[in-house]
């Protein structure tokens, strides 16, 4: 448990930011500034049709003086692993998405890289680009809880909704790029990602290499939001086959055109809701479809697709829930992670459908949250229990007052009503939320994470794999530790992660680095401050040599979860968090521009206050982009903005002054009470934003909410809405009698994938 | 096909050009083909990294340089267009800058990628700007870590104005 403030604690204050100074210098160095000797230049030709075979590859670039590399040169097995090994490192004939790697070649002049020409002779099949009609179920997952169709029956109202929520691409400002040099027998990997483990593990089956024989080094890197969790392994996997078939080092860096083409984004989800209350608003069944497009292989999608089934009832106490999700294969790139992993999807639609549910009603939205939100003891639907740190009403209470939110909502109705034709209106919205800290279920179990500290000369090092991707791993990891050995945070060093250096911590992702493995390192620190018994870790490394302490994961203790039947706690606690968004309409551009956002977030204890706030500003602003600006335009199974200049993500001008606030209601198992911060704020803005949109008059329920969906979108208020009569069961949906076409969500399954992994019998389809 | 980023052309069909220019100061003289990009003449020939490339198309900002005091991406400038020019790079301002302090303390740097170009499109600025004038200046310069927030508390810090916004807590600071 926290132990009582020390005289020099570090935890809950600013100290120096590890990284920043070398940061704000420009002596950081990221993967594009390093360079090794003799090193090639590495380009990846890719398919550009979504679906068929390949017939040929046609080139003589051999005997021009490249590297050639192709699925034949392969040593292990051709498959990236992940969860299941669906996909192969490189195309071995069948093309099942445009942008899949073919073939890799190498060069030291890149002006030559860049001028190689390959042919390649493709026979085409039909693709199934639109997810809501592909009949290829890659994952099922069912909540249940009570009974959903009794208490439907049951229930006095019943208010349906479908929502949809596009791609979206993490767009960190540094492109994917890996060097791969072949030393010791095996390969050396350094490069720009989140997890280094999962790039070491897939190595070791694409090259048939014992572990020993695989390093993977961490460069300093220039963001990832989830999207260096998964696909800097097939990066590295192509830069490690040119490298040991050259016998030199090779440097692989996308531009961004190839980024944006071929790595992973956000899946697009259509979500379904049927919701029974009784007539004075409190939820009686909620009934969820969860559709997800998965892309072209497995990658991550059923993770994602349960994380966001799980957030799909919302911050909301309900006896009777039934969720079903289901995740489909189409010829697009595989979607993966990013920041929030399905519940900003799923989020997006319980928020809007809420606002929705008032509407039809006749409730004050904000009643209708408060009345529902769960509240500590109360059961989720997963049946787990709210913690006594949950705290859904002091977030929604907090965001009313500091927006004075009820105010503004009178005032801009008003307003609005009396605007007249080409006048500007305000609307202001709401969304309550949460997200679950740390990996799902077993999860944490499963990953058995391990973190370990040494003394030095100077004080102690902290071998974790846990990397600093912006969110300020070193530092709050170096305040833990020198909290908990009571020694001065300048005196605590952040070893580089390293394969070769520092154990398996698990990988960067799902808001886990301060509550899980900065729990793990607290618990490493408790012991070593035992076992010193009051000598100091400098003094005792030179009297002693190196003390070393290595720990493993426990989980707390109470935790209960049966994946089987998706029963139990979904996490250990949660973070909660409330934003209102003001936004404008251009009466002439339809462009709606948010003019203030406010994220009230509870997130047990913020370890370093400016960087937490940097966590929800900067997640604050990404799911403003998310909301209105970030469309991926696919054609014919690609990509075709692929470039800043039409895929636009917020700039200052966009952007709009955050007004983001930190809330503290500790959590009994979080080192000082933390919980996860991370990818929280993402959830938010979008129904925020969203809402607001439907208090100037617009029924949005489909983002990004651009100029061309606002000015087509319908006015709120249509059919229906104001004709619930009270006692008797009605079925709500103003846009579905205006003929709202059916969505994939119900159509029926047919469970398998694509049939064999590496070859095999070509697409079903 | 979209922007040109790391694909290049004509480079090497051209002659190499000897060309001067002040670089951070010092008169610098380079052997290199005229169209090559400024930005990888800097990072290639001149071997000074701080100068990022984040879309090789003018739009995110990170490789901006100023070229005779005015901030421009160098991903959009040939070499050939900076002979006899200045030219300043973040490593140009020695990194104990006002500004580089500023983003250090102040939560400015997140993954950092966009800090170098960020703060060389903020020197751009005159003395205590306004939020206003910071939020114009920084407009082709995108961060996806910070929601700008930060990065307008460090560069309004670093003019030595004491900002109004309340600080994040009462944290101990450096």
């Amino acid at each position: 448990m926290t132990r009582a403030p020390q005289a020099r604690a570090s935890v809950g204050t600013n100290v120096t930011r590890r990284d920043g100074a070398a940061k704000a210098a420009g002596r950081a160095r990221y993967i594009d500034d390093l360079d090794f000797p003799d090193m090639l230049h590495a380009r990846t030709i890719r398919t550009t049709i979504p679906c068929g075979s390949i017939r040929a590859v046609r080139h003589d670039l051999a005997r021009e003086g490249f590297v050639v590399v192709d699925h034949t040169h392969v040593p292990g097995r051709n498959v990236i692993r992940l969860i299941e090994d669906d996909q192969p490192c490189l195309a071995p004939g069948v093309v099942r998405h445009a942008a899949e790697p073919v073939l890799l070649i190498a060069h030291e002049d890149r002006e030559r890289l860049w001028q190689a020409e390959v042919d390649i002779e493709y026979e085409p099949a039909e693709a199934i680009l639109d997810y809501e009609s592909s009949s290829i179920t890659q994952t099922t997952i069912r909540i249940d809880k009570g009974d959903v169709d009794a208490a439907l029956t049951g229930a006095d109202v019943i208010v349906e909704g479908t929502y949809r929520t596009g791609h979206q691409e993490q767009l960190y400002i540094e492109t994917n790029g890996i060097i791969a040099v072949p030393e010791n027998g095996g390969v050396t990997i350094h490069g720009s990602m989140q997890c280094p483990y999962y790039i070491h593990r897939a190595l070791g089956v694409l090259l048939d290499l014992p572990a020993e024989r695989i390093r993977v080094v961490q460069a300093e890197t220039g963001g990832g939001f989830g999207g260096k969790e998964e696909y800097p392994s097939m990066i590295a996997g192509h830069a490690a086959l040119l490298a040991l078939a050259a016998g030199r080092p090779v440097k692989l860096i996308y531009d961004r055109e190839e980024d944006l083409e071929a790595t992973t984004k956000r899946h697009p989800f259509t979500v379904r809701h049927r919701t029974g209350l009784t007539r004075d608003g409190e939820l009686v069944a909620q009934d969820i479809d969860v559709l997800a497009d998965a892309g072209a292989y497995v990658t991550l999608s059923p993770v994602v697709l349960s994380r966001g089934a799980i957030h799909a009832g919302g911050p909301y106490r309900c006896p009777n829930v039934r969720i079903a999700g289901r995740s489909v294969f189409t010829n697009t790139p595989p979607n993966g992670a990013f920041r929030g992993f399905g519940a900003p999807q799923t989020l997006f639609a319980v928020e809007v459908h809420m606002e929705r549910i008032a509407e039809a009603m006749g409730l004050d939205s904000v009643d209708l949250r408060a009345r529902n939100a769960l509240r500590p003891g109360d059961e989720t639907a997963t049946g787990g229990t709210v913690g006594p740190d949950g705290s859904a009403l002091q977030v929604l209470e907090e965001a009313l007052g500091r927006t004075d939110y009820r105010r503004k909502r009178a005032e801009y109705r008003a307003a609005a009503a009396r605007a007249g034709r080409g006048e500007a209106r305000r609307g202001v919205g709401l969304a309550l939320y949460f997200h679950g800290s740390g990996f799902t279920g077993g999860g944490e179990v499963k990953l058995a994470s391990e973190a370990a500290l040494e003394t030095t000369e100077s004080g102690v090092r902290i071998l974790s794999s846990t990397v600093e991707i912006g969110q300020g791993t070193r530092t709050i990891h170096a305040q833990m530790v020198a909290d908990a050995l009571d020694i001065a945070y300048e005196r605590v060093e952040v070893a580089q992660p390293d394969t070769a250096v520092v154990p398996n911590s698990g990988p960067t992702v799902a808001s886990r680095t301060c509550m899980v493995v900065g729990g793990i390192l607290r618990a490493c620190a408790e012991e070593m401050r035992a076992r010193l018994d009051g000598a100091d870790p400098a003094e005792h490394f030179r009297r002693h040599g190196p003390l070393v302490v290595r720990r493993a994961y426990e989980a707390p203790p109470g935790l209960a979860w049966d994946e089987e039947t998706y029963r139990g706690d979904a996490y250990g606690t949660y973070a909660w968090a409330c934003d209102v968004a003001e936004v404008e309409l251009d009466p002439d551009t339809w462009e709606a521009r948010p003019l203030r956002l406010t994220a009230v977030c509870e997130i047990g204890k913020a370890i370093h206050p400016r960087l937490a706030l940097g966590q929800i500003e900067g997640g604050t602003a990404q799911g403003l982009g998310y909301a209105l600006l970030e469309e991926v335009v696919m054609r014919d199974g690609l990509m075709a903005n692929a470039q800043l200049t039409n895929y636009i993500i917020p700039t200052t001008l966009d952007t709009p002054p955050i007004d983001a606030v930190i809330l503290e209601s500790p959590y009994a198992h979080g080192p000082w009470g933390a919980k996860g911060v991370g990818e929280l704020p993402i959830d938010g803005p979008a129904p925020a934003i969203a809402n607001a949109l439907r208090h100037l008059g617009l029924d949005v329920r489909e983002i990004p909410a651009t100029p061309e969906r606002l000015m087509e979108a319908s006015a709120v208020g249509g059919v229906g809405a104001a004709t619930v009569a009270p006692g008797a069961a009605r079925e709500l949906d103003p846009a579905a009698a205006g003929g709202e076409p059916a969505q994939g969500a119900g159509t029926p399954a047919r469970e398998g994938g694509w049939g064999a992994p590496d070859g095999g019998p070509g697409v079903a389809a | 096909m979209g922007s040109p980023g790391r694909r290049p052309g004509g480079g090497r069909v051209s002659p190499l050009l000897r060309a001067r220019f002040r670089l951070n100061g010092v008169d610098r003289e380079v052997d290199a083909p005229p169209m090559k990009r400024l930005l990888d003449v800097l990072r290639e020939e001149c071997g000074l990294t701080g100068t990022k490339e984040g879309c090789g198309e003018g739009e995110c900002g990170a490789c901006t340089v100023l070229l005779d005091g005015d901030p421009v991406c160098s991903c959009l400038v040939a070499f050939a267009q900076a002979r006899d020019r200045e030219v300043l790079t973040i490593e140009g301002l020695g990194g104990d800058h006002p500004l580089q302090r500023a983003f250090a303390r102040w939560g400015g740097a997140q993954c950092g990628i966009c800090t170098p170009g960020m703060i060389v499109a903020a020197l751009a600025l005159g003395p205590d700007p306004s939020l206003e004038d910071v939020r114009t200046a920084l407009a082709g310069n995108l961060c996806r870590c910070t929601g700008y927030e930060a990065i307008y508390r460090a560069v309004r810090r670093a003019g030595g104005e004491a900002a109004a916004a309340p600080e994040p807590s009462a944290g101990a600071g450096t």
